[in-house]
């Protein structure tokens, strides 16, 4: 039940780096996340068995990285705690598909090997890509431009109104555990019954608040739609950014960089 | 200036669960009056403010507020005329941004976008939070917090201020300096709290709830030392005006 | 059980996303005009409170393992299947984009198997079936169960449906199915239970929050024409899926013509999609000469010419030019770092 302080550590660190003032923060948060999803498509795209070339796709987010001023350690270290699904899908790769595909002198690798190999890479260059957009790009960003890309505004509104009060009734939730666990001396588990009712008054409080918050809102003149002024203006900065990324990710696709360098240099070399 | 006034004619109210929480309340609050309500937990204050924020209508009497009478149709009105400040400024900050929060209520009022601006900029220029505009709210302190739901209500100008409890969750010294910020604003004042010794120093007139009904209306000072009434209310004398236990003297 | 972008394909993600798109638009524009202005805040702060509970763990009796609450099953009975798939869905960006949960192409499956299925099936056939329209305690208890653990095996049955559609993972379907469904029946009993337990205690605390939502419509006006509105967006998702299987098939085919000589690993269908997977593959490499290629272009060497062998020359240029490509990244990535100003 320390995870749940960590978990509130972890959102508020995020929000922090959000905040940060880089050239990669200004850009429109539509060009960021358009951006990424290029980026994800492409690289989800690759075949089963492609390792070499989905490792240029590391630029871009190296490069976000740098740019945008993010600890790589910190990302690097978020992308290992939820790694354990994909490992456990994948790890049984090598044990079922055993053909051998690759051969290095008298070693073979078998293609299981590679696949789990290019289901951990992926693995790294879509999460990777997905917590470095909301890094230098901040909830509040991400759904603006949802927003103004065509989301409903129920939907965002409420999805804004849930990171809200994410913290209150974590911190509630916090508060509630550490009171419990100040009484249980050493049976420190929680039986479902006492859950179930931690879990129900969490739940009243949290509808109290609902109630609350709506009418503090129609106090202030609520209606029923949430009013937005933010406006968002696409620079050329924008196009270029969403342009030139995307246009090398195409081109990263279709032509295997590693490959062709590796040949240069093998060739050079010989 | 009749708008900045509240009248409230035996005002009763029952939940729907049958509690009577106010069983014929009638006071009149006129232009620029700074009112402390205050009473036991349970007394039936909050069911008051609600009431005064148009979010309870009376189940039996009337309610004035301002140029209106209280009912469903005058709502949008009352919400112009009366700032309510809630108790947990957690409920009142719900937007993604401070400056978007102070911004709610003239963009429901519907200003025009460089007012908006305007109204926003002076509302947390009052309160000294000019420089947290960008910030989200649940990164800010209780005091911050507090502020700026007081500066989300200046932003709709409102002729009449209700607060719920302004000063519980501060320490000592941002305590002072709300104090002495509310001190300040000019409108018509109800504040509802526990902390009599604010209510000395804010408030000249004072409403006792005990049991959902009006045990004394006066000047604070007066009721603040009639030791009788205030036992008989759950209340305690003001730390302020009991006498020193040093020295033997009262601070004021 | 979250989906991750790195097991599913483009396809499969795709129109999974496009699913579940249609499906938001589809329940924002049936809670507007339903209007309640209410509704807002208190959607995104149950949302809230579902994201806090999961974050609290309780053991499960006899088992020393621990479970926390899904609430995908809560929030449908709290707030109607529309407003509910809603919140589920904002859980889940905020779960991909804080937490990594998930994935931004997985997105569209996650909502939709953690969303769609507990509140557009368990929720009408399973629990307003159970409840009817005048709620008892062991009615609530009985519905809140029995739909839970049917939207998780759904929900578990569509996870291994998209990886196995996808074609990343090994996992053939049988064995997948095989261990996700009891899992999840496990999970899905003590989430039902949870749930349950919650929704008595609410029960028993403010009946009207209950009520409120259980009177809100008659069960037996709308459940056809939700039913049919279910039916169809099924037809239409699978038949897109199809549509993309089929489209891609006779590629397929054409491979599996060549293998009929002694060839018995058509037999299984998994291995149908990975041959027209795989010719897909073979038709967007636009370098043959590949050092990682795949073991279909093995079984392909029997057509002398249109493969080359696979020969470890490529190989290591492939892993020099490999980890040549990637020091090249951090090295941009050094170049471009912000030079810190000393004041």
């Amino acid at each position: 039940m320390a995870d749940i302080g960590a978990h509130f550590i972890e959102i508020g660190l995020m929000d922090r780096l959000a905040t940060k003032d880089t050239a990669i923060h200004r850009l429109d948060p539509r060009a960021k996340l358009l951006t990424t999803l290029v980026f994800v498509a492409t690289v989800v795209s690759f075949g089963k068995y492609e390792v070499s070339a989905l490792l240029s796709f590391f630029v871009y987010p190296i490069a976000l990285i740098a740019r945008g001023d993010i600890p790589a350690r910190y990302i690097l270290k978020k992308i290992i705690l939820v790694a354990p699904f994909a490992i456990l899908v994948g790890v049984f790769n090598p044990f079922l598909d055993r053909e051998p595909l690759l051969t290095i002198g008298d070693w073979s690798i078998a293609g299981g090997w590679i696949s789990l190999l290019s289901i951990l890479v992926r693995f790294i260059l879509t999460v990777g890509a997905a917590l470095i957009l909301l890094a230098c790009t901040g909830i509040n960003g991400v759904c603006l431009a949802l927003e103004k890309l065509g989301v409903p505004r129920v939907f965002t509104a409420q999805l804004l109104f849930m990171y809200r009060y994410l913290f209150v009734i974590m911190e509630e939730g916090m508060r509630m555990v550490r009171a419990k666990r100040c009484r249980s001396f050493s049976k420190q588990d929680t039986g479902m019954k006492a859950f179930g009712h931690m879990l129900g008054h969490l739940l009243l409080r949290s509808l109290d608040r609902a109630q609350r918050i709506h009418s503090a809102m129609s106090c202030r003149g609520f209606d029923g739609h949430i009013p937005s002024m933010k406006q968002l203006r696409l620079t050329s900065g924008d196009v270029a950014f969403v342009a030139g990324w995307s246009g090398l990710f195409i081109i990263m696709r279709l032509y295997n960089i590693s490959q062709l360098l590796g040949s240069f240099i093998t060739e050079v070399i010989s | 200036m009749s708008h900045h006034i509240i009248e409230a004619e035996d005002l009763h109210y029952k939940y729907p669960d049958g509690t009577s929480a106010i069983q014929g309340v009638s006071f009149r609050i006129t232009h620029g009056e700074s009112v402390a309500i205050v009473g036991e937990n349970g007394a039936g204050k909050s069911t008051l403010l609600l009431h005064l924020n148009g979010y309870l209508l009376p189940t039996e009497g009337a309610l004035r507020i301002g140029d209106y009478s209280l009912t469903k149709e005058t709502l949008n009105e009352v919400h112009r005329t009366v700032g309510m400040v809630f108790q947990d400024p957690d409920d009142q900050l719900f937007m993604p941004t401070v400056f978007e929060d102070v911004a709610f209520g003239p963009m429901n009022l519907g200003f025009p976008a460089d007012e908006i601006k305007k109204r926003v900029y002076d509302a947390l220029e009052t309160v000294g939070m000019l420089h947290l505009k960008d910030r989200p709210p649940f990164k800010l302190s209780a005091g911050e917090k507090r502020a700026v739901a007081i500066a989300t209500v200046l932003s709709m100008s409102p002729n009449i201020l209700v607060m719920d409890e302004p000063s519980s969750h501060l320490d000592p010294k941002t305590r002072r300096k709300l104090i002495a910020l509310l001190g300040t604003f000019k409108h018509t004042k109800i504040i509802a709290t526990h902390d009599l010794d604010m209510a000395v120093d804010l408030c000249e007139r004072t409403l006792i709830i005990h049991k959902g009904k009006i045990a004394a209306d006066g000047p604070t000072r007066e009721l603040m030392q009639d030791e009788e009434l205030l036992e008989q209310c759950s209340l305690e004398k003001p730390l302020k005006l009991q006498c020193c236990s040093l020295c033997g003297k009262v601070s004021v | 059980m979250h989906m991750a972008d790195a097991l599913i394909s483009p396809a499969v993600g795709g129109t999974m996303w496009v699913a579940s798109a249609g499906l938001i638009g589809y329940c924002s524009k049936k809670i507007r005009t339903v209007f309640d202005d209410r509704r807002i805040p208190l959607m995104g702060v149950l949302g809230a409170f579902v994201f806090a509970a999961q974050m609290i763990n309780f053991s499960i009796p006899g088992t020393g393992s621990s479970g926390h609450l899904g609430g995908g099953m809560l929030l449908a009975v709290l707030l109607g299947p529309h407003a509910a798939f809603l919140v589920i869905s904002s859980v889940l960006v905020v779960q991909a984009l804080f937490f990594a949960d998930g994935g931004l192409l997985a997105l569209g499956c996650n909502m939709f198997n953690l969303g769609f299925f507990p509140c557009f099936i368990a929720y009408p056939l399973v629990f307003r079936k159970i409840v009817g329209d005048k709620p008892t305690p062991v009615r609530l208890c009985i519905g809140c169960t029995a739909a839970a653990i049917i939207g998780l095996q759904l929900g578990a049955f569509g996870v291994v449906m998209e990886t196995v559609f996808s074609d990343i993972s090994e996992l053939p379907f049988r064995t997948f199915a095989l261990v996700m469904q009891p899992i999840h029946l496990a999970i899905g009993i003590v989430e039902g239970l949870v749930t349950a337990s919650v929704v008595a205690f609410v029960w028993k605390a403010r009946p009207e929050v209950l009520s409120a939502v259980s009177q809100s419509k008659p069960v037996g006006s709308y459940s056809i024409k939700r039913i049919l509105i279910i039916l169809l967006a099924v037809a239409a998702l699978t038949g897109s899926m199809l549509s993309w299987f089929a489209s891609s098939y006779p590629d397929g085919l054409e491979w599996a013509m060549f293998q009929t000589s002694g060839s018995e690993e058509l037999e299984a269908p998994e291995h149908g999609i990975h041959a027209s997977l795989a010719s897909i593959q073979g038709s967007t490499a636009f370098l043959p000469d590949y050092g990682f290629a795949s073991p279909e272009s093995e079984a392909e060497e029997e057509l002398p010419g249109q493969w080359p062998a696979i020969d470890a020359g490529t190989t290591v240029s492939g892993l020099i030019g490999g980890l040549l490509t990637l020091s090249i990244a951090v090295l941009t990535g050094y170049i471009l770092r912000p030079r810190k100003v000393t004041p």
